[in-house]
């Protein structure tokens, strides 16, 4: 049910409402609307039952387990909220003056440093407002830099098929055309396809590392010197950083440009489609390209550098500077942690990874990669179950909602048949994940006893399985009353 | 494993069927929609358009993925399947039944040099594994 279906004429809810309209008199009157907007009428408690119900029926990291592989539904912690929405932060316009502001301008400087040294960047840009923005302004920095020097033959950019599925879709926006390669059979890149696509044409590689299958890289130091040799530039895809943060750093292995996804790694909320925020590191050569605005440190004050400052970058990535309440979060999030702890999250997402990987395994689960280390999330493939009792990977997803856990990644990365992409974060105690190896062992058992029991589920939820080709062929997006 | 013996197959799943007038018809084998699940949607080449062997020309989308489907051979698009574009089920229903775009070869002997049957038994065994 809607909001707008418990619409009765003339109910307020004061709680929701706000203090008081805003004059509108120096608006002309052309512009102004005659009618007012359809807005759904409901008193206070129809409200407060209707959001509260919604929320019941979700899955959140907040009540549930979720090993969303690939996603990093890692905890929150709750003063990164709290903070970030001191009124001082959060009623400052972005085109407040820079001396009213060096509190918060200082906060995103130092945040800016502290990527850099997680990174080994020379520079970073917080500008993206996403994963997808910054991989783009990352993909534009390798063109502005081609162009600036006038190599303009180069049209395409080397994609491993392990990366992650923007990568490709971020080159063809920036023009570029996409040369897949192929990785071999221990989820590394094949060394000899890249040597054999590489070229004068080649403008750059985007590598996901660790890659959607779990695994961490094991020849970059070879891949990095067959791309540069022939004149592009490196791209690490850093939406994986939680697997190496403090670890190994992606400018100290030859990476020209990277993206970090601040709503994964460094704990901002996300999962419903945003805000996120994907600030962009770069390389001392693609320095003069990154996007504006970012702050720079002036005789002890801080500014924003824009157009002025840096005639030759890619532009703006948006109206004012980025995500700035996803991004005080992720600075007080580092904040909290500092360098030791960083380490930590690093630490502990791979060993509770590893954790997961090998009860699975003992507990019968076939590993898709299994002589390799998990970096932060595994395959587990269903292959077999699927070939002797009929249960589906989505069948089994969806038992385990059953279950009370958040299903893991179903059918993703496509390379593997039947998969569930598991990632437990740093963020799970042991208890919990024994309580997921039991409850994969139970649906497990039940596939092999009474597979109607799994291919029917989910029993005991809000809904039963939807209509995903439905949904996908009839899209219904729009209330019309 | 449905693999008819009557069609030529490439590596990437694409059937091909050669028609009386010459012409050839494609579509995805019985394996690739098994793999892609329920179909949503199907987007074929313009009737007209020259292609190259091996070239990306058309796009099957499923509850999981999109997946694009190339020119087995090099040749010119002489029809396209409209019943399968607006019943995309089709595919899942009976994959060889439901030829997706026709195409007149530049050269005949091309499809010399697509699998057989059991070249391509062979090939899903192997991705098996």
């Amino acid at each position: 049910m809607l909001i707008f279906e418990h619409s009765r004429p003339g109910r307020r809810a004061h709680a929701q409402a706000p203090a008081g309209a805003p004059a509108a008199d120096d608006l002309p009157a052309h512009l102004l609307r005659q009618d007012a907007p359809r807005l759904p009428e409901a008193s206070e408690l129809d409200v407060v039952r209707h959001y509260t119900g919604l929320s019941q029926k979700n899955f959140s990291i907040d009540t549930q387990f979720y090993p969303l592989g690939s996603c990093t539904m890692k905890y929150n912690p709750r003063a990164c909220n709290s903070l970030a929405l001191l009124p001082q932060f959060l009623a400052r316009h972005p085109l407040a003056a820079a001396d009213t502001g060096q509190g918060f301008l200082a906060s995103m400087y130092e945040l800016q440093e502290m990527l850099k040294e997680v990174t080994g960047m020379a520079a970073v840009s917080l500008a993206p407002m996403a994963g997808a923005q910054g991989e783009f302004a990352g993909v534009a920095m390798i063109r502005a830099y081609h162009e600036a020097r006038g190599d303009t033959e180069r049209s395409e950019i080397i994609v491993p098929d392990a990366a992650h599925g923007t990568n490709p879709a971020t080159a063809t926006m920036c023009g570029y055309a996409v040369r897949e390669i192929p990785t071999d059979r221990q989820g590394n890149v094949d060394l000899e396809a890249l040597k054999a696509v590489v070229g004068p044409r080649t403008a750059g590689l985007m590598l996901t590392n660790p890659s959607t299958l779990g695994v961490f890289e094991k020849a970059i130091v070879e891949i990095q010197r067959v791309v540069h040799e022939a004149g592009g530039l490196t791209y690490y895809d850093g939406a994986n950083l939680n697997a190496i943060l403090g670890r190994v750093r992606p400018g100290d292995m030859g990476f020209d440009v990277i993206h970090m996804n601040l709503h994964k790694t460094f704990s901002t909320p996300h999962g419903g489609g945003g805000p996120g925020a994907g600030p962009v590191g770069v390389s001392e050569r693609l320095r003069p390209h990154l996007p504006i605005p970012y702050v720079v440190e002036d005789r002890g004050l801080h500014r924003l550098a824009e157009e002025a400052d840096c005639p030759q970058s890619i532009g703006r990535m948006s109206a004012f500077g980025g995500n700035m309440g996803v991004l005080m979060r992720a600075y007080v999030y580092a904040r909290m942690l500092g360098g030791e702890g960083l380490r930590r999250v690093a630490d502990y997402a791979a060993l509770n990874a590893n954790y997961l990987a090998a009860e699975l395994r003992r507990a019968g689960f076939e590993l898709a990669y299994p002589e390799r280390r998990a970096s932060h999330e595994f395959i587990v493939t269903l292959k077999r179950l699927k070939d002797e009792t009929g249960v589906s990977a989505m069948d089994f997803a969806k038992r385990l909602l059953d279950l009370g856990f958040h299903a893991p990644t179903t059918y993703f990365p496509l390379l593997v048949p039947e998969c569930l992409l598991i990632e437990p974060t740093e963020t799970e105690s042991r208890a919990t994940l024994d309580a997921f190896v039991a409850a994969m062992a139970q649906v497990k058992r039940e596939a092999e006893t009474d597979p109607g029991l799994v291919k029917s589920a989910p029993h005991g939820l809000p809904a039963r399985r939807l209509d995903d080709v439905k949904a996908a062929r009839e899209p219904d997006l729009v209330w019309k009353g | 494993m449905s693999i008819p013996a009557d069609l030529k197959y490439t590596q990437s799943h694409e059937w091909v069927r050669l028609e009386a007038d010459g012409t050839v018809s494609v579509g995805i084998t019985h394996h690739a929609q098994e793999l892609l699940g329920d179909m949503v949607f199907v987007e074929n080449p313009t009737v007209g358009r020259r292609l190259a062997a091996g070239q990306e020309c058309a796009v099957v989308e499923s509850v999981k993925a999109a997946s694009d489907v190339y020119a087995p051979v090099a040749g010119e698009v002489v029809a396209v399947n409209e019943a399968v574009e607006s019943a995309p089920e089709r595919i899942n229903q009976d994959a060889y039944a439901a030829w997706m775009f026709r195409l007149r070869p530049d050269n005949a002997a091309d499809l010399n040099g697509l699998m057989d049957a059991a070249g391509y038994q062979a090939q899903v065994e192997s991705e098996a594994h």
